[in-house]
């Protein structure tokens, strides 16, 4: 399939030249960036270890020229990269060479907000917090929130799937998301769901969901918007080891609690978050939790009354409740701030994404420290422990020796435990190019070959994102030969 | 504890779009969706739970189980399906469950079957065995394909096995009662939606609005506070086993006065807001006003060109065979979107060998 998109270098010039003059003419003035230092910054998104620069960026500002320069694409045969804000961090929106970039951030209107049927229309480069920003008025929010809620947009988060520390009572992005206007790479426009709870057909908002700009191209988005908590309130729990720390979220969830928010964090993160926000995080303890409630006033006392219980049963060495509002927000604050807390202690890291059965997480966090001892790296971890969600960042200065393959090659044996435990490559970042290997250690031949098929049913060409999220089945033979697939 | 993958593979390279396979469950829902057609295959002794700790919040088993034993064993332990599948009898299997999408009263709180199906292994229609999804809350790696299947009404493929979300039992549920018109019951519904209530289901038939309150105890007695109403049910939830007639359950498995006679049902999925619906016939409203029931002899075309204009879809959920053929069961798609549904059928099953015409004569 590459190998069709790049034809000989002395028809390059040729077809970019086209290309270039076919986009001018339907973007809006300024809406073209072809120039190598105009360019530049959307070399690379999230994931920055990886980098090339597009032959073009296309900054359209209304929905048809979108579907035009879709269609010119798609005229031309050539590869076209979606972008939001860029925030993602598996390469998701890593640009193409001799392909066009097509930027939606100028998409940043928030359609209509209709509180008593709880929705939000909102156009894709529409950041996160801004929908809850909006909604605020009327007492509503959009639940979803990434850490990167105030950069990052909601197509990005509908390319991802996004989560977030609140996902276990409130959902992912798959569970918030009503009705998207997609475009196809035909320049096709189809409305998948509805303002109903559900449609006719194949549930196509699932499929879209996740599919990392793999499928098509989000014009619009109806969100559901969830009434404000009258009030929340959050316990920090110290443990001295991590199993104990383990043990207690699943004696939580045992005693019929399900926490707004369930996180965990290890020392190293601990350390690092509390030098960068300086929230009183107990830096002798080898994990603390933090555990939230929200709702009415007396469900909240009730439910933190009895997490606390819980957790002193379970071990927990020290307990404190947030007293206010402004002492909650500075809890989350060093949790929320964890990855540029970390980016501070280290020139790189690489953010892993795996998801386990929570089961397993004493083990899998002791066989990190071994991993990291081998390849001679440092590892924090933070966790969504209610999910099973862990994010070990992975320390390390490219511009050193090996570094930078040390952490890859921990990144992938990290991520081969969490397939081996029963878990996921990725549980909330995606695939993008970052992962796309480790997807032979999840899937079969036979499994990709069906992704493959999704994939041809929207976009036979193959030009949305090609190289990303799914591995042509044949290209893992050869990983596995070399990895340590179970798919042998 | 029966795996019967072999025999259902053989069946499936055995069959062909001459000789196409007919997939059932306990059969309950016979009913649902346009007339069966194919042979026989039958999943239900297909069985066993392979795996459930309460505290991973997930349970995998064989497509075959049946629900009856599933909410049996979460109950032992606390817990349940919190999208409430209707239970048309002791045979219900939970493939059949996934596989019709079919949702209760907590619908509209706790969220749909496609919000807990968390993985599937399926066969494909050349008896491939896929793995999607998996057994944790957030798996991001390729296509959502379990959750697609969810409600696809086994026209992709034969589920094998399922992993579902599972949630604690509310603490407590109460329920009030209002007398009070559509047009009123309509307006309050979507009011005290969009404020932090602990309001779990609702119902509105003959002049009666029965609202459904669950969780913490402090939340419900401050909502019961709140509202006013006449309060019917009071204390500890209990998960009755089925064949018990409370209020909540009747509606859930469809055995309430209201879903029994010859008249076609209808079921319109519209945005909680749209307006009263015009049409004649007994209508039974849930969901917070997003789910209406119709018993009605009104036109297919009425009824649908109503659905659509309030940006909602009609669904005849139980007719004679007669109007189902000439009506079809499901909302026509749009050209393109049925474009897609064909191509992703071809993906899954080329041979086109899975319950043809369930869902549309197209698939």
């Amino acid at each position: 399939m590459t190998a069709a998109l790049i034809p000989p270098a002395d028809q390059d010039d040729t077809r970019r030249a086209i290309l270039l003059a076919r986009l001018q003419s339907l973007l809006p003035a300024g809406g073209l960036l072809s120039e190598p230092e105009e360019i530049k910054p959307y070399e690379c998104d999230g994931l920055t270890a990886y980098r090339c620069l597009p032959w073009c960026v296309a900054l359209p500002d209304r929905e048809e020229q979108v579907v035009a320069a879709l269609r010119v694409c798609h005229d031309l045969k050539i590869p076209v990269v979606v972008r939001g804000a860029g925030t993602g961090l598996s390469g998701g929106a890593t640009p193409v060479a001799a392909g066009v970039v097509l930027s939606l951030a100028r998409f940043m209107r928030i359609i209509e907000i209709d509180p008593l049927a709880r929705l939000a229309r909102v156009q894709p480069g529409v950041r996160n917090i801004a929908i809850s920003e909006a909604a605020a008025q009327f007492g509503l929010y959009y639940a979803p929130d990434p850490s990167s809620q105030i950069a990052c947009t909601i197509g990005g988060n509908v390319a991802e799937n996004s989560g977030g520390v609140h996902c276990l009572k409130y959902g992912l992005t798959v569970h918030n998301i009503l009705k998207l206007r997609v475009a196809l790479i035909d320049g096709e426009v189809i409305e998948i769901g509805s303002h109903a709870l559900d449609s006719p057909g194949y549930d196509l908002l699932a499929l879209l969901i996740g599919s990392e700009g793999m499928l098509g191209v989000v014009l619009e988005a109806t969100v559901k918007l969830t009434p404000r908590p009258t009030v929340a309130q959050v316990v920090m729990a110290s443990f001295d080891d991590v199993t104990q720390a383990g043990n207690a979220v699943a004696a939580i969830i045992a005693a019929g609690i399900i926490p707004a928010g369930l996180e965990m964090m290890d020392k190293p993160a601990t350390a690092a978050v509390e030098a960068f926000v300086h929230a009183g995080y107990d830096l002798s303890a080898a994990a603390i939790l933090l555990a939230e409630s929200d709702g009415t006033e007396q469900e909240v006392a009730e439910e933190i009354a009895a997490m606390c219980q819980v957790l002193e049963t379970s071990g927990a060495r020290g307990l404190r409740v947030s007293q206010s509002d402004d002492e909650r927000l500075r809890f989350w604050a060093g949790r929320k701030a964890a990855f540029p807390a970390v980016g501070r202690l280290t020139p790189d890291y690489l953010c892993m994404d795996g998801t386990i059965p929570r089961k397993h997480i004493a083990h899998v966090l002791t066989r990190i420290e071994e991993l990291a001892q081998k390849h001679r790296l440092r590892v924090a971890n933070v966790f969504h422990a209610g999910d099973g969600n862990l994010h070990p960042l992975i320390m390390f200065d490219a511009s050193r020796d090996d570094e930078l393959d040390r952490a890859t090659a921990l990144g992938a044996d990290i991520l081969a435990l969490s397939v081996e435990v029963g878990g996921t490559i990725t549980g909330e970042h995606g695939v993008g190019l970052e992962k796309v290997q480790q997807m032979c250690l999840q899937f079969s031949f036979d499994e990709l070959t069906a992704f493959q098929g999704v994939k041809a049913a929207f976009d036979p060409l193959g030009l949305l994102n090609p190289g990303k999220a799914v591995p042509q089945p044949r290209h893992c033979s050869e990983y596995r030969l070399t990895g340590s697939g179970r798919h042998t | 504890m029966t795996d019967l993958t072999e025999q259902f593979r053989e069946r499936i390279l055995a069959a062909s779009s001459d000789a196409p396979l007919c997939i059932r469950g306990g059969g309950s829902k016979d009913f649902y969706g346009n007339e069966p057609r194919g042979e026989l295959l039958e999943t239900r002794a297909h069985t066993g739970v392979l795996a459930y700790e309460p505290t991973e919040l997930v349970i995998t088993m064989r497509a075959g189980t049946p629900l009856a034993e599933i909410e049996a064993t979460l109950a032992e332990n606390g817990q349940c399906l919190a999208f409430e599948p209707p239970r048309f009898g002791a045979d219900s299997t939970i493939g059949g469950v996934v596989s019709a999408g079919l949702s209760g009263p907590r619908r509209v709180s706790a969220g749909a079957v496609r919000d807990f199906v968390l993985g599937a292994k399926i066969l494909d229609g050349a008896a491939r065995e896929l793995n999607f999804g998996g057994q944790v809350m957030k798996n991001v790696a390729g296509y959502d394909v379990s959750r697609v299947m969810a409600g696809s009404l086994g026209t992709l493929g034969l589920f094998l096995e399922l992993s579902l979300k599972v949630l604690p039992r509310p603490v407590a549920e109460a329920t009030l009662r209002f007398e009070m018109a559509q047009a009123d019951a309509l307006d309050k519904l979507n009011q005290w939606s969009a404020q932090p209530l602990p309001l779990v289901a609702s119902a509105w038939q003959d002049g009666m609005l029965s609202v459904r309150l669950g969780g913490a105890r402090a939340a419900i007695a401050a909502a019961e506070k709140m509202l006013g109403g006449e309060k019917v049910g009071v204390g500890e939830v209990q998960c009755p086993a089925a064949g018990t007639a409370s209020f909540w359950d009747g509606l859930r498995d469809q055995r309430a006065n209201y879903f029994a006679g010859a008249t076609p049902l209808w079921r319109l999925s519209v945005p909680s807001v749209a307006p009263v619906i015009d049409l004649p016939g007994a209508t039974l409203i849930e969901w917070g006003g997003a789910q209406r029931w119709l018993r009605s002899t009104a036109s297919t075309e009425e009824l649908r060109a109503a659905a659509e204009k309030v940006g909602g879809s009609a669904t005849l959920y139980r007719a004679d065979t007669a109007l189902k053929a000439a009506s079809g069961v499901f909302a026509p798609l749009p050209a393109p979107l049925l474009d897609l549904h064909r191509r992703l059928k071809q993906t899954f099953d080329p041979h086109g060998i899975f319950n043809p015409g369930r869902m549309y004569k197209e698939l």
